[in-house]
């Protein structure tokens, strides 16, 4: 089950990106051109996903333990920062560009399409490139701060 | 609001937060597929047979429903391969700096009433909106 549950999440997932058309980039763009003809649906997708989710996330706090692994691992909550509202934005451009936000992407690989592989592989190259930026900046501030400790 | 389409919009939305809940309720994991992804793309980490059957999944799901029929079109893309490479990059590294993206934060950090996540979500999506009124409107247009 620790295999069969998350397979299962990800086609219900998958099964509804699908239905709900956002695997259409065009249908996307379509609800951030509120200048244009503008199409809500997104708006819909989001509000139908967290009626489901808000009592359902309730219901996983009263419970004590997931079904299948020990414990449940949730983002621990720290105020809203410059990375946050950077990467934010940064992220914005991207997917308001192309249309294409990651979970639609991966699920687009399905079509084979070349334009969703390319698109795939710069999303994973910037996920990396983040990941060696962050470690060279977490090395420089305790190079750093080294420094300011021999000073003083 | 020529193509607004609420009935299938609100099915396969109530299905993608089904789909987030079982996650949390099952696997104790948040449904935020840039985080299952770039936690692939690490090298150590052992956590990783679930993200796996997640993501088979999630690239299944259009394979099995082509065959009853209800596949999905070639999704429409823009002609400039260095336009789709930008994105891609910015996409990349704009949700791992971010800590999420339209699932992560959208569905199940709002769901979980997270004020990083409502911060997060208002902000790209203004991005976006910002990006398509220039791209459409200013330079486009």
């Amino acid at each position: 089950m620790r295999i069969v549950a998350p397979l299962l999440c990800g086609l219900i997932f998958g099964a509804g990106l699908l239905i709900s058309g956002m695997l259409q980039p065009a249908k996307v763009l379509a609800f951030l051109d509120v200048f244009g003809a503008w199409d809500p649906s997104l708006l819909v997708v989001m509000a139908a996903a967290l009626a489901v989710s808000v009592p359902g996330f309730r219901l996983a706090d009263r419970s004590a333990r997931p079904w299948f692994v020990g414990q449940y691992l949730r983002p621990g909550q720290s105020g809203i920062d410059l990375p946050l509202v950077s990467g934010a934005a940064l992220f914005g451009i991207g997917w308001g560009l192309v249309g294409l936000c990651p979970g639609p992407a991966l699920e687009s690989l399905a079509t084979l399409s070349p334009g969703v592989i390319v698109f795939v592989v710069a999303m994973a190259a910037g996920m990396i490139l983040h990941a060696f930026w962050s470690k060279q900046r977490v090395a420089a501030r305790r190079d750093r701060s080294m420094a300011t400790a021999t000073d003083g | 609001m020529a193509n607004f389409t609420p009935v299938s919009a609100a099915i396969g939305g109530a299905l993608i937060g089904l789909s987030a809940v079982l996650l949390m309720l099952s696997t104790g994991r948040v449904a935020g597929i840039s985080g299952i992804l770039s936690g692939l793309l690490n090298v150590r980490g052992e956590d990783k047979d679930w993200r796996i059957a997640f993501l088979a999944g999630l690239i299944l799901a259009p394979v099995l429903a082509g065959l009853i029929g209800y596949g999905m079109a070639q999704p429409a893309l823009p002609s400039s391969w260095i336009v789709i490479a930008v994105a891609g990059l910015l996409v990349g590294f704009g949700t791992r700096l971010g800590g999420g993206c339209t699932s992560g934060h959208g569905i199940c950090g709002i769901a979980r009433l997270s004020p990083r996540s409502v911060a997060a979500t208002v902000v790209f999506i203004a991005t976006a909106i910002a990006t398509v009124a220039i791209t459409r409107h200013v330079v486009g247009g």
